[in-house]
């Protein structure tokens, strides 16, 4: 697990905990100079800071303005070509720029410590002393890889076990038929059977990835909905908080028919806040869809905001079956004075009145709500980019029908090894346990 | 008198390390009971196998002696797993006993600069964490630059048949005490294992007709490079079941056996079981296959492979008369169960050296090995070092990517022993690179360079190599198009690229023999060349994968840690890695990343404080 490809190109969030002001993406090896020209259109001058505006390559959406460096080695830090990205430093966009920067082929998330590594075996090592193995030190420890996992949402800590063993099981069996048929009573064709399990497990971790929770929390951010009864005031607020026009507003109730969703920058987490249609209880055809949809992100959000006018009736509080937080929130509070006994929240898009406030509360939550540091984001970005790989190792192994057993068995080693970054090398050992443990091997 | 090198014990792993430490220059002494016992298989008759066929042929690619050996003593050669790929083949072959090891005593007298002494080495001299010499029991010293310490089973050695135990090295054997004294004094681990072999049986009271019969392959192949001519004739082995009957006989005795009785605590190999633990184990199963091989040409004796033992001898009688074929057979001697006492291998480095000990080498099962082949090549290794040691020059470490015996040394010195360590294909990580049809290809250079290979195997491997590369050449320079290739009968892409006679050798359909008739002119290449190339152009993606693989791992292995490195005194590292660290203590950046659990963060820190050191 340890000895990766050298001439891979390696990418990793070299400055310090999100968020902060601005965040150093480095880029290190023979894809760095591709990779500059694919996000930014047109490369720098070398070693001159430049500002450039990146962009997603397959849909050409804009990701942040960025300060970038084209430095072409071999006098470097790393002693390769290397790239260095300067962006704002919020989660939301690192994840972003990294997500867009991993998916360009030849490219990989830095091992900890590997930016180092090239340094060193590059003789560049004395330059990065300087730095105080800055991408080591923040590396994770065995304890905190162990504990990121356990904390990973989704149970993908469990499945990720689960997916270990079942990885290690379908080896052994292969391996069982390339070491031990001749000595062990070891039913013909136990191999053929196991191409089988290896595939639907393959096919399971691709529905986990695809669908994985956590994945999407990455690329969406902290989710928060917005609900309350028609001309509660729900766009005027998304719009303020966005500032930006981005749902249609206006007086008349029920204009707003389906969620919107806009992506905002709290404080440095991702938060993407969703507008919803108003809820009522006399609704026409295409409101009905459009509450029906909001009762639905709702339950899938992170936090539920309920509006209720300061003048009108806000009527019962939706039920949602979710375990979802809701902050009652009054509305349009420069309407109506406040009741003597009431303690709400209230705001006012028009007056500004308690926005500030409100801004302050969510960042609080998103805060919280976003969980670990960068680095439980760089872990996870890395654990995905290591499925990714086992799964067409894995795939390649089964495809390969008409290969040598021990060619099919070399793609599953390599499978192995991808699921054992993350959850710890799989061993001869681990393979010779599930050996003895099912077969009665041994003349 | 005075020597380089002194082996103590003259089995598989001690003739190895003699001959090695000789081949290289180093004046040596083979220093063993009874000269009549070199070579000698305790165990059963077979050389070889998946894993240990790939070890026995580094042992003659590095000129050593056991595959020339095994081919002079071999009565029945089969190449395991020849429907599988080549890099899973693996050669075997049952020997005769006799044979054998008449075969490797002559091999040892013949070799230049090696001398037996028949003598019980019973301490071991130093001179500060120096060896300088060897005591005998009949209180010689002999004097020497390094020891390669080879004690099999016989550390300690105790014998267990059912509710009896007697210390033995050996059945018939006196076993060696004041060696572990030796080692206690010098501070190394010691641990306790446990192996088995079970009963002899007379051949002539075996019914053959009753048990099916399994023959070697129609065409045998030699360990051997240098072999030309197998001597002996073949023979057929059988192969019978044990029965339910046999079964309840060991149930009904269980609690007699050494095993289950509670009379042994230490671990055995989970690989080779003892019919008990079968049994107990896998009972559901309607019988357990037995291998009844014969002990040699003209010798009675049948080894019964697959019922390994630690019953009482009556209860052994019993069982072995359920058995179809074996009714009325008569016992020559009762199988047994032996421990003995091993060094825990995490106290070598990777040239066998004991760490605390210089000029000390270990090989063998002392290292918490088992099998012939794993105790030769750590013996050659060991007796390599040994020589360097005496000599005063640098030792040779052979890499995971060299070889089995490089994998088996990193495993044993990396990773400990739980259980008697055993090679396996899965254990090598480049299997696919390290064939046992490619070992000389690997390791002779190598072994050239170190001075270990004779001139008959120098002329012999350049004529190969020779061959080869003309062979790869012409194939390199046959052309074919697609539409052609498609004409002759190959499914090719019609993409207008035109491929090589090599090419074509990596589709999984096209073979040689198809190739040959396209070009006749592929004839020429010899049969022993043709299903190498075949083999390279097949792999060929794999390789280079593999091959990048390997460039990594050299460079890991390139960034030595000094010996006298503080772990301790390192900011930042974990209690827990520091403890592994300290165990171990690896000699490079490569083989810290090795350890159990090592993590990146930590193996940074010590690369760190390496450069600032350095």
């Amino acid at each position: 697990m340890l000895i990766a490809h050298r001439d891979e190109t390696i990418c990793a969030l070299s400055s310090g905990a999100l968020p902060c002001g601005v965040a150093v993406i480095r880029i290190s090896g023979p894809k760095s100079r591709f990779v500059i020209e694919t996000i930014c259109r047109k490369l720098p001058e070398p070693r001159k800071a430049s500002v450039r505006r990146l962009c997603d390559p397959a849909n050409g959406e804009a990701l942040d303005q960025a300060v970038v460096l084209w430095l072409p080695g071999p006098h470097t830090v790393t002693g390769e070509d290397m790239a260095e990205l300067q962006v704002h430093g919020s989660r939301a966009v690192v994840a972003a720029v990294l997500r867009v920067v991993l998916r360009l082929h030849g490219v990989r998330m830095a091992e900890a410590g590997e930016f180092t590594r090239r340094a060193y075996d590059n003789g560049r090592m004395d330059l990065t002393e300087v730095e105080g193995f800055a991408d080591l030190l923040a590396a994770e420890t065995e304890a905190q890889r162990r504990q990121a996992l356990r904390q990973a949402e989704g149970g993908l800590g469990r499945r990720l076990s689960d997916w270990r063993a079942r990885l290690i099981r379908a080896r052994a069996w292969i391996e069982a038929e390339l070491d031990f048929t001749e000595e062990a009573d070891i039913p013909d064709g136990v191999a053929e059977r196991t191409w089988a399990e290896i595939a639907a497990l393959a096919a399971e971790m691709q529905a986990e990835l695809t669908a994985s929770r956590v994945s999407e929390r990455i690329r969406r951010g902290v989710v928060v909905a917005v609900l309350g009864p028609p001309n509660a005031g729900k766009s005027s607020l998304v719009n303020a908080l966005a500032q930006r026009d981005v749902a249609i507003v206006s007086p008349e109730a029920g204009t707003t028919r389906d969620a919107l969703e806009v992506d905002l920058d709290l404080g440095g987490v991702p938060v993407r806040l969703i507008d919803t249609a108003g809820l009522r209880e006399a609704a026409g055809l295409i409101e009905a869809e459009g509450i029906r949809r909001a009762l639905a992100r709702a339950e899938t959000a992170d936090l539920v905001l309920w509006l209720r006018p300061a003048n009108g009736d806000g009527g019962p509080l939706p039920t949602l079956e979710a375990s979802t937080p809701v902050w009652e929130i009054v509305s349009r509070a420069d309407e109506a004075a406040p009741a003597i006994d009431s303690d709400s929240f209230r705001i006012s898009v028009r007056s500004g009145e308690g926005l500030e406030a409100l801004i302050e509360r969510l960042a609080g939550f998103a805060g919280g709500a976003a969980g670990n540091a960068e680095i439980g984001l760089m872990t996870r970005e890395r654990h995905f980019q290591s499925v990714a790989r086992a799964i067409g190792w894995m795939r390649d192994a089964v495809r390969g029908a008409d290969i040598p057993i021990e060619l099919r068995g070399e793609l599953l080693r390599r499978a192995g090894d991808e699921i054992g970054r993350i959850t710890g090398a799989i061993g001869t050992d681990d393979l010779l346990d599930v050996i003895f443990r099912e077969f009665c091997v041994g003349k | 008198m005075n020597y380089d090198v002194i082996v103590i014990g003259g089995g598989h792993a001690g003739c190895e390390a003699a001959a090695a430490a000789a081949r290289v220059g180093a004046r040596t002494a083979l220093l063993t009971h009874r000269f009549d016992t070199i070579g000698v298989m305790s165990c059963n008759p077979a050389i070889g196998g998946l894993g240990k066929g790939h070890l026995v042929r580094e042992i003659d690619a590095l000129d050593g002696l056991m595959g020339r050996v095994a081919d002079l003593g071999g009565i029945q050669f089969k190449m395991l797993n020849r429907r599988k790929g080549p890099a899973v083949r693996g050669p075997r072959a049952q020997a005769d006993r006799k044979l054998y090891r008449l075969a490797m005593q002559a091999a040892i007298q013949a070799a230049a600069g090696l001398k037996v002494i028949e003598g019980d080495a019973v301490d071991l001299g130093l001179d500060g964490d120096r060896v300088v010499s060897v005591t005998l029991a009949d209180g010689r010293v002999i004097a020497c630059g390094a020891v390669v310490l080879t004690t099999g089973t016989f550390l300690n050695g105790l014998i267990h048949i059912g509710e009896t135990r007697y210390p033995a090295g050996r059945m018939g054997e006196a076993p060696s005490v004041g060696l572990s004294a030796t080692l206690a004094r010098i501070g190394v681990r010691l641990g306790r294992l446990k192996t088995g072999t079970p009963a002899r049986l007379d051949g002539r009271t075996i019914d053959w007709a009753a048990v099916e019969r399994q023959d070697g392959d129609d065409e045998p192949e030699p360990f051997s490079t240098l072999t030309t001519h197998l001597p002996n004739r073949q023979i057929s082995c059988g192969i019978t079941r044990t029965t339910a009957a046999t079964h309840a006989v060991i149930e009904a005795n269980l609690h007699r056996s050494a095993m289950y009785g509670g009379h042994i605590q230490s671990r055995g190999p989970r690989y080779c079981p003892s019919i008990e633990d079968k049994i107990v184990r896998f009972g559901e199963r309607d019988g357990h296959q037995v291998f009844l091989e014969p002990e040699g040409l003209d010798d009675d004796t049948v080894y019964p492979n697959g019922i390994s033992t630690s019953l009482p001898e009556d209860a052994q009688a019993a069982l072995l008369a359920t058995i179809p074929g074996l009714e009325r057979v008569r016992m020559l001697r009762p199988g047994y169960a032996i421990e003995y006492d091993h060094v825990d291998p995490l106290e070598l480095a990777a040239t066998l050296e004991v760490k605390k000990a210089r000029g000390l080498f270990l090989a063998g099962q002392i290292n918490g090995t088992t099998g012939y082949e794993e105790a030769a090549a750590q013996g050659l290794i060991a007796g390599l070092n040994a020589a360097c040691r005496a000599g005063g020059t640098d030792g040779h470490v052979f890499g995971r990517a060299d070889g089995y015996l490089g994998v088996m040394v990193d495993d044993l010195v990396t990773r400990g022993v739980s259980e008697p360590y055993r090679m396996f294909t899965s254990r090598a990580e480049y299997r696919l690179l390290l064939r046992a049809d490619n070992a000389d290809q690997r390791l002779t250079p190598m072994g050239k360079a170190l001075g270990l290979v004779g001139t008959e195997r120098s002329a012999a491997f350049g004529a190969k190599l020779a061959a080869l590369e003309q062979a790869r050449a012409l194939l390199d320079s046959l052309m074919i198009t697609p539409t052609d290739a498609n004409r002759k009968g190959l499914r090719i892409n019609l993409d207008g690229v035109r491929r090589s006679a090599f090419d074509l050798l990596a589709y999984p359909d096209i073979d040689f023999a198809t190739l040959k008739g396209i070009w006749p002119e592929l004839g020429s290449i010899s049969a022993g060349i043709a299903p190498q190339l075949e083999v390279d152009a097949k792999y060929a993606v794999y390789l280079d994968r593999q091959n990048s693989d390997i460039d990594a791992l050299r460079r890991d292995e390139a960034v030595a840690i000094p010996t006298d490195f503080e772990f301790r005194g390192l900011a930042g590292l974990s209690n827990e890695m520091r403890d592994k660290l300290e165990r171990v203590r690896p000699a490079t950046i490569g083989q810290a990343g090795r350890i159990d659990g090592m993590t990146p963060a930590a193996l940074g820190l010590v690369l760190a404080r390496l450069r600032k050191g350095g």
